[in-house]
């Protein structure tokens, strides 16, 4: 587990990262071509990406937002890969998170330092127990984890949506939770920010205040230090030695006398703890709430393509997330910059990460039908 | 083929070799394990471009970019590891990417299955065209090989030790295919440890030796003797050199042994045997006869159906591979490597801690001590002879008879209180086959129990203190090993009584 250069050449020329790259570059060539027929310049509008998401702090600072739980959601998906298993149910792990923060965060009254770590770690629990649950059944029942953990998906929706009817907890009639505490949020100076001091620094302090006027928080922080952990945990620890080898070869594994069920649910409990991280901060630092959901909303399926192209590695994830993140806000800029509509837009980022994670996909697809 | 060189990186697996292989003919090829004989044939076969050196196929200079240009110019190669469909039929397979097609291109299958069996007719290669290949025998699924490669008109087959998997009468089988093969014209080049086998059916034999030519020589010109000396670089003994000993205490008890195998069919019946410190047991029997299931009934791999184990006379009966490995130091040689015997994606070090990285010195409060796992596995890599000597190479990229040997250093130096061996010699050079019976008689010497099981008879009567003969799931029979009578043993193995 120790680099040396020719380890890197092959890396970057044969290897996993040659192919990301060249996939990244076919990418954005397809991408140039649909703008292209839909009859808009491609150059201008990957021109309004870039500025849109490098002209001004405050951009950059969304792109991290926007960022923050995809990363997270990729390293869960990327966490269970590495047993292994295919942990679709990211999503619904995410639900069980943020709805569990958000009851965390509304119900207890505790100082600040008290209040977020335990906003965090509860919800981290209970999408832990929705991970495990599918880890469970598989090493239990045998049933696929890709389906088990559909239906956990669908049932978490309903779940979260359910909880907003109790009366303490929703505000009956706009399909919306009550607002976390205020010791329960992770924003930077979230309150000071609307004092009349916080208005005087924003509008004196040009690079400071403009990224103020997002809404920044610590989330970021907590998916490096996850991102970190995984790094970690798969790398440096029996655990992820354990875990890995019953992703590449489970006899061999059992032959080892390595437990590979209690593996499975293990893998599977430490990717919902992260996902259900990923649902925590998007409540803590951004929304303040939960509100009635129509549709998944697909964080944890886009974790699946930032894993993908992240390589299944922590560090992978950050930047799968990022370039995912800035993707996502810099091309809802194409709209202002060439007028092109959102579905156009959203067709020719969709065919970036489509192409960006399909080869990765493949491979993923031929491994588990040989399984 | 000349002036073949083939290099990963900075290592030379194939350094300026020739071969030249006529119509009608055998050739084979020997060599050690990782000398480079598999990685020749797939410069021959289009799998790997050579750094240096040229092919002729009749004369003319080729270019074999690509496994398809091999095949278009007639040649085929049956790998080491067969690649076949499953699900799919014989004829399915067969045509796979060559498929026979009516008007508008709508498939014939029934041109296909008539083609099949006349193939399979004029070469002996008895296959039923319809059945599915995962109902089929290894013997049978390798004929499927050859028929593939004949069907995409194969002038010139290449055969990765093919005998490596099969029973001896399949091998005698097989001897005969080559031998019609021949008489019609077709070119055989075959990979095999075996010398008797390149006694038997090859004309010409190459010796390669860490990736160099070393000699082409007329078979019937040469002794066994005089091949495992060119191919190793000294003599060779093939008998294993024991000094008496006496037994010690007791290791392994088994009593009225029941184990159901994954169809739930009693595949051990009532077994009795015992083991003593500082013994070779060998268990002699014909595949099939539930020697798998008693040795994953004692390394704790499956659950007992009845009866009781004891190690060092303590109860172990369905334990946990952990236990087994931990607590009751029971060592394994898995008789499939690639499936149990290691993971293919970790590298040596990691490997040859597979049953330890939970254990001082390899780890400390849950973390792993990378340092003292590349120590461990530098000085194994050195001891045991593994080559490449690199303990960052990947499991995958290690020959055969490598990945044998770091099995066996791995499992010999947890230093257990009784070794299972189980086919622990298939697919290994001569020169390896050695190191390994000298390996379990070091064991034995050190006071270990060893239970050595295998299909082949030679190996058992050769290396073994006592015999116990395995049929229909019970021992039949304990001989000792000292002036046994082959053919009375081999009448035990069939059901016969001596
Ligand atoms: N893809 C690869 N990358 C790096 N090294 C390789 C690769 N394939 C083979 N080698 C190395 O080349 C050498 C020759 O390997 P090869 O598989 O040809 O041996 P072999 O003669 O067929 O041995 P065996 O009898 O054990 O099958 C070995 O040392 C092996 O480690
Ligand atoms: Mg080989």
């Amino acid at each position: 587990m120790k680099f040396t250069k020719s380890d890197l050449k092959e890396l970057f020329i044969r290897g996993p990262l040659g192919l990301t790259i060249f996939s990244t570059i076919l990418g954005f060539s397809i991408g140039a071509i649909v703008l292209a027929i839909a009859g808009f310049n491609p150059a201008e509008a990957y021109w309004a990406i870039i500025r849109g998401i490098f002209s001004k702090p405050k951009y950059m600072s969304y792109v991290i937002i926007y960022a923050t739980p995809l990363i997270i959601t990729g390293l869960s998906v990327a966490f269970a890969l590495r047993t292994g298993l295919f942990n679709i149910g990211a999503e619904g792990q995410f639900i069980v998170g943020a709805m569990t923060a958000a009851m965390a965060g509304y119900y207890f009254q505790l100082p600040m330092i008290i209040h977020v770590p335990l906003c965090i770690l509860l919800a981290m629990s209970a999408a832990a127990v929705w991970g495990g649950l599918a880890g469970y059944i598989k090493a239990r029942f045998g049933v696929h984890e890709v389906i088990s953990t559909i239906m956990l998906n669908w049932i978490a929706f309903y779940l979260s949506n359910w909880s907003l009817t109790i009366k303490s907890f929703g505000k009956q009639g706009t399909g919306k939770s009550y607002m976390i505490q205020e010791t329960a949020r992770i924003d930077l100076f979230g309150q000071w920010k609307i004092t009349e001091a916080g208005i005087d620094f924003i509008r004196s302090h040009k690079i400071l205040g403009d990224v103020l006027k997002s809404p920044v928080n610590i989330g970021i922080l907590v998916a490096l230090l996850l991102a970190f952990l995984v790094w970690y945990i798969l790398n440096k620890t029996t655990l992820g030695y354990e875990l890995r080898a019953v992703g590449f070869n489970p006899d061999a594994a059992e032959y080892g006398g390595i437990n590979v069920k209690k593996s499975m649910v293990t893998s599977m409990a430490i990717a919902g703890g992260l996902a259900g991280a990923a649902g925590a901060l998007q409540v803590m630092g951004v929304g303040h709430k939960i509100a009635k959901l129509a549709i998944m909303e697909g964080y944890g399926f886009d974790g699946i393509a930032v894993a993908l192209i992240g390589n299944n590695t922590g560090p992978g994830s950050v930047f799968a997330g990022l370039l995912f993140g800035g993707l996502k806000y810099g091309g809802s800029k194409i709209q202002d910059a060439v007028g092109a509509p959102t579905e156009v837009i959203n067709i020719v980022v969709g065919t970036i990460i489509l192409f960006i994670a399909m080869p990765k996909f493949i491979q993923l697809v031929l491994r588990f039908k040989k399984g | 083929m000349s002036g073949i060189t083939k290099k990963f990186g900075d290592f030379t697996a194939n350094q300026n070799i020739n071969l030249t292989v006529h119509r009608g003919e055998v050739h084979a090829l020997l060599g050690e394990n990782g000398a480079g004989k598999t990685t020749l044939m797939n410069v021959l076969y289009g799998l790997y471009k050579p750094t240096e050196g040229t092919i002729k196929v009749n004369g003319k200079p080729l270019q074999v970019s690509d496994p398809n240009v091999a095949i278009a110019n007639g040649i085929g190669m049956v790998h080491q590891h067969f690649m076949l469909v499953d699900p799919f039929t014989v004829t399915e397979n067969i045509i796979l990417g060559n498929e026979p097609t009516k008007t508008f291109g709508v498939l014939d299958l029934q041109r296909a299955e008539e083609e099949v069996r006349q193939l399979s007719q004029t070469y002996g290669l008895h296959v039923e065209a319809t059945a599915k290949i995962q109902d089929l025998s290894v013997g049978s699924q390798q004929r499927v090989e050859i028929l593939k490669t004949l069907y995409r008109g194969a002038q010139i087959l290449i055969l990765d030790e093919p005998t490596a998997v099969l029973t001896p009468q399949e091998i005698q089988e097989l001897a005969n295919i080559i031998r019609n093969l021949t008489k019609a014209g077709k070119s055989i080049i075959i990979i095999t440890h075996k010398l008797n086998e390149i006694k038997q059916v090859a004309d010409y034999c190459t010796i390669i030796r860490r990736g160099a030519h070393i000699d082409t020589v007329q078979v019937n010109e040469v002794s066994e003797d005089d091949l495992a000396a060119k191919m190793v670089g000294r003599e060779v003994s093939f008998k294993v050199a024991k000094k008496q000993r006496e037994r010690g205490d007791k290791v392994l008890e088994i009593r009225g042994l029941e184990v159901e195998d994954s169809r739930g069919i009693t595949a051990v019946n009532g077994l009795d045997l015992d083991l003593y410190q500082g013994e070779i047991l060998g268990i002699a029997g014909i595949d099939g006869n539930g020697q798998k299931e008693l040795i994953e009934a004692l390394t704790g791999l499956t659950k007992v159906r009845s009866g009781v184990v004891k190690v060092r006379d303590k109860e172990v009966t369905n334990r946990t591979p952990g236990e087994m490995i931990n607590k009751h130091r029971v060592a394994h040689i898995p008789e499939d490597r690639q499936k149990r015997g290691l993971i293919f994606e970790f590298d040596i070090a990691e490997n040859m801690v597979l049953e330890k990285y939970n254990v001082p010195p390899f780890s400390r409060w849950f973390t792993l001590l990378w340092d003292k796992i590349y120590q461990n596995a530098d000085l194994l890599v050195k001891k045991f002879d593994i080559r490449p000597q690199d303990s960052r190479v990947l499991a995958r990229a290690l020959s055969g008879g490598n990945q044998q040997k770091m099995i066996i250093a791995r499992e010999v130096s947890n230093d257990p209180e009784l070794l299972i061996a189980a086919q622990p010699t298939r697919g290994l050079d001569v020169g390896a086959i050695e190191y390994v019976h000298q390996s379990l008689v070091e064991q034995r010497d050190a006071g270990k129990g060893v239970l050595l099981i295998s299909f082949e008879l030679d190996e058992i009567i050769n290396v073994s203190d006592r015999i116990a003969v395995i049929y229909e799931g019970e021992i039949v029979g304990i001989l000792d090993a000292e002036g046994v009578d082959e053919k009375s043993v081999g009448l035990m193995m069939a059901g016969g009584s001596a």
